[in-house]
């Protein structure tokens, strides 16, 4: 998926206007009044769809990836509905209203047929629920608009442009500027003024409390979704005169607004408002000065390059100054047995003889397999040993990483750069999984300094600043192109015997984590988790245990990633984005957090099924996104999870 | 007996904003002394505690734990000096059985914490069951701690607190939470485990039939200062404290029982 920075307004594209101006060498006065302009006005939109998120997650705790569909259906209704109403004055701004109503609407309707199904489900299922969403609304966009990018129709009345100091403006801009205050005022007295923001407010703070005061949390939850989701559209309809209308949409806005959300505090929406301000601001800036190179030190610098970074940094220095962004307050701790983890038992000798014959399965496939099985089957172990990585961090240390991919692509990229430089396939690949480590050696010491939701966005934060790093050094990492010609040693040349050589590095991968959980490492880890207070009382250095497996997993990640770059021959940025994360992610989750094997049953359902739609359909998202919902509801445990509970109820019968 | 100062407390104060927490509180433990501290809601008793266990820094004045200052340490680098706790509301490792709660103490006081490749639940097996035994549990070793009814939590605090092998123990709220004869068998528990092992402990508690019952002496602290020190009798018959506890009549529920 495309990452490319899309915050170019259309009002930018005239003739004439700031954006080709400031080809000058310095900032004038002038173009830098322009661009804070023109950065106030992106706020606008940035605030109404994070003020939307961060409502839902401070009622809901549910960290909805959908929010920026839809944002993404709201530029699309809007710009039909304009079309259809007619681009007068009450046909475009009715045309806009409707279009946030309908996405508020849809939001009612998501929460109240499948994410009510799943709230006591475990911590992070309403995630993967909300991931499919985001499949199946881009397929759906892609079937009813197609995919070209449509651009909607000025506003009537302000498609002129005024004059600023010498330079052009467009009016519609300035409107915006207005309208991110305002929807702030207006959300100020709805919370502050109505008996429906004083229950808001109460559940924001303590969701049991208020529950245990008889507020009927059904009504409220299903409320606070339409209103979440109406911000979102409306943030996405009033778009439509700006830029175009493209399927990329969705996940572009939503880095920036869980970066705005983060940035300003969970469940703050002055600080939603504060952030999404300084993030419009300072991403104009960049734009507008970014022709202009900066000379330091001797290195020529571009500040362009850091438009695809520069909220992600704020991010970064917020979130280690303040953990809980800049007008949050920190997470109450939920009470009550629902976060209790369940007990970690050593394997029983039938599973370890399952396994064991599993893998002897796995050795003579080979034998009956044709060429194209065995490059499936490479990747199905490639992302096993990923996934089980992630899941090492996240389950037994209890750490949700959104980010895993930066060291599954740091591995990846380190065994490709090695072997450029004439280091031979093999040293190559086991020099690549310390690259990785290091990686996360660096990224964890910041990391495991947060927790909850913001140390998940935080390894987001790190995955994007290295993704960004490696798509824009040309040079060295090849950029947008990436790399090719990274082909395995004579003697693994064959498909089989590079097989064979993934089979034995990925799953002693496996095998090696597995056991470290069951080592006294591995149970420091769950302590850390299970009861920070108890752990510092039995003198455990909680942080120091989740920085080293931080580690851990990073170097077993940055092994599979190297594998992988050998097994493709070529790799690009998209090793190390955020899909690749989300992916990691969903494999977890689908084969269940709670279970070691989880990971594994996930890798090999998700590499498969995306393997075997993607060639079936060109609509494979909603498909796969669709297949994901039947999982997630129908076994809420994950897949190992529910085989578990199956065998202990026949146990138990027995 | 010849006693031997384990805690030695000077001038120990906090304050929040203008609030005086803790103010000028010392005193000093032998081993084997069970001391309780005592006093209303709000008097100061868990900042004590916190102050004691590093959890938040002092303002001013000493602590002192077998000759060594505690200022300015983390609860782990006390726990390493040989301090154990419990807490009021009980934290144990909810996805481990009881026996592995256990072991993981012991590990890290073995010094094995970070081995790889060893298998944790394998580790020091007999000298877990053994400090369950003390405390009367052995027998449910295999079973998830998130199962256990909260009076044997309170147990298995108990336990993963003398892992360590501690001189000091520090107990807030033992038996808070508890049924009535529960608690007396804690405490009981407890008092025996201090003297046999010449463990210093230092509680808190609100129900004074355990205090009166337990402790060797009793410290009364409110509003951050000490009003009173002493065996129990003599706290009990002391006018201020009477004066402090007038209304709830629970310092003296023991008497009339």
């Amino acid at each position: 998926m495309q990452y490319a920075p899309s915050r170019l307004g259309r009002g930018n594209a005239l003739p004439g206007t700031p954006q080709q101006k400031s080809i000058e060498p310095h900032l004038s006065l002038s173009a830098f009044l322009v661009q804070l302009l023109n950065g106030l006005a992106s706020a606008s939109s940035l605030f109404l769809v994070a003020a939307g998120l961060s409502i839902i997650f401070g009622v809901t705790r549910i960290v909805n990836f959908a929010h920026g569909s839809l944002y993404m259906l709201g530029t699309y209704i809007a710009y039909s509905l304009v079309k259809v109403f007619g681009g007068g004055m009450l046909g475009f701004w009715g045309g806009v209203l409707c279009a946030g109503i309908a996405v508020g609407l849809f939001g009612a309707l998501v929460e109240r047929l499948l994410l009510r199904r799943l709230y006591h489900a475990p911590e992070l299922l309403q995630l993967l629920a909300t991931f499919a969403l985001v499949l199946i609304i881009r397929d759906f966009a892609l079937w009813t608009w197609g995919a070209e990018d449509l651009l909607g129709p000025r506003a009537p009345g302000l498609g002129g442009a005024i004059d600023i100091a010498g330079r052009q403006f467009p009016e519609y801009d300035l409107l915006l500027i207005a309208l991110g205050p305002l929807v702030l005022g207006l959300l100020w007295l709805l919370l502050t003024r109505t008996r429906w923001g004083t229950l808001v407010r109460a559940a924001t703070e303590d969701r049991e409390m208020a529950g245990a005061l008889g507020v009927n949390q059904a009504w409220l939850f299903t409320s606070v979704f339409a209103l979440g989701s109406f911000l979102a559209g409306l943030g996405g309809a009033i778009q439509i005169p700006r830029e175009p209308a493209v399927l990329t949409m969705d996940l572009t806005i939503l880095s920036d607004v869980f970066v705005v959300v983060v940035v300003g505090g969970m469940g703050s929406i002055p600080g939603a408002f504060l952030a999404a301000v300084i993030i419009g601001v300072l991403k104009a800036m960049c734009i507008g000065i970014g022709i202009g190179n900066v000379s330091a030190l001797g290195i020529d610098f571009s500040f362009s390059k850091l438009t695809l970074v520069v909220e992600f940094i704020v991010m970064a220095v917020v979130l280690v100054i303040r953990p809980w962004g800049l007008l949050g307050r920190q997470q109450s701790i939920p009470r009550g047995a629902a976060s209790v983890e369940p007990p970690l038992y050593l394997p029983p000798p039938a599973l370890l003889k399952g396994l064991a014959a599993a893998l002897l399965m796995l050795a003579l496939l080979p034998l009956f397999s044709d060429r194209y099985t065995l490059v499936l089957l490479t990747d199905i172990l490639v992302f096993a040993l990923f996934a089980v990585s992630l899941h090492f961090i996240m389950g037994p240390a209890g750490m949700h990483s959104f980010g895993h991919a930066a060291y599954f692509g740091l591995g990846a990229y380190a065994a490709a750069l090695l072997f450029k430089h004439a280091v031979p396939m093999e040293a190559a690949l086991l020099l690549a999984p310390l690259v990785g480590g290091l990686g996360a050696l660096v990224f964890g010491w910041f990391c495991v300094r947060l927790s909850g939701v913001y140390l998940a966005m935080l390894t987001l934060a790190f995955a994007q600043i290295a993704w960004s790093v490696v798509y824009q050094w040309d040079a060295f990492t090849g950029g947008s192109n990436g790399l090719v010609g990274i082909w395995p040693a004579n003697w693994l040349a064959s498909k089989t015997a590079f097989y064979y050589l993934a089979l034995a590095l990925c799953a002693g991968g496996v095998i090696l984590l597995w056991r470290i959980v069951f080592s006294p490492f591995g149970y420091a880890l769950r302590a850390g988790r299970d009861s920070p207070l108890r752990a510092d009382a039995i003198g455990i250095d909680v942080r120091r245990q989740q920085w080293l497996g931080f580690a851990l997993a990073g170097v077993l990640a940055g092994l599979a990633g190297a594998v992988h770059a050998f097994s493709k021959g070529s790799i690009s940025p998209d090793t190390l984005s955020i899909p690749r994360s989300v992916d990691g992610l969903v494999m977890v989750l689908m084969g269940g957090i709670q279970t070691l094997t989880g990971a594994v049953a996930g890798a090999a359902l998700f590499t498969w099924l995306q393997d075997s739609i993607a060639r079936q359909t060109e609509f494979w998202r909603a498909l796969l996104g669709g297949i994901i919902l039947f999982l997630v509801l129908a076994f809420p445990q994950g897949i190992a999870g529910f085989i578990r509970e199956r065998w202990d109820a026949r146990k138990d019968a027995e | 007996m010849t006693e031997t100062i384990v805690l030695r407390v000077s001038n120990l104060s906090k304050s929040y904003g203008g609030v005086q927490a803790v103010n000028a509180v010392s005193f000093s433990l032998a081993s084997g002394e069970l001391l309780a501290l005592i006093g209303p809601n709000g008097a100061g008793k868990t900042t004590c505690f916190n102050l004691l266990n590093g959890q938040i820094a002092a303002d001013s004045g000493s602590t002192e734990f077998e000759g060594r200052s505690l200022i300015g340490l983390k609860p782990r680098q006390i726990w390493r000096l040989g301090v154990g706790r419990t807490f009021q509301i009980t934290a144990t490792f909810a996805s481990m059985t009881v026996r592995e709660n256990v072991q993981t103490a012991l590990l890290n006081f073995h010094g094995r914490l970070n081995s790889l490749v060893s298998l944790a639940e394998r580790l020091y097996v007999d000298e877990a069951i053994e400090l369950l035994a003390r405390v009367g549990i052995a027998e449910q070793a295999a079973r998830p701690c998130a199962v256990l009814a909260y009076g044997d939590l309170k147990r298995v605090e108990l336990a993963i607190a003398l892992a360590n092998r501690p001189r000091l123990l520090l107990m807030d709220e033992p038996t808070a939470g508890m049924a009535p004869r529960e608690r007396a068998a804690l405490m009981r528990l407890t008092a025996e485990l201090a003297r046999a092992s010449a463990i210093a402990v230092l509680f808190t508690e609100h129900d004074m039939d355990v205090v009166f019952a337990h402790a060797d002496r009793v410290i009364v602290l409110n509003r951050g200062c000490i009003i009173a020190e002493g065996k129990p009798a003599e706290v009990r018959a002391n006018r201020e404290v009477q004066q402090v506890y007038l209304g709830s009549g629970s310092l003296f529920g023991a008497e009339h029982a």
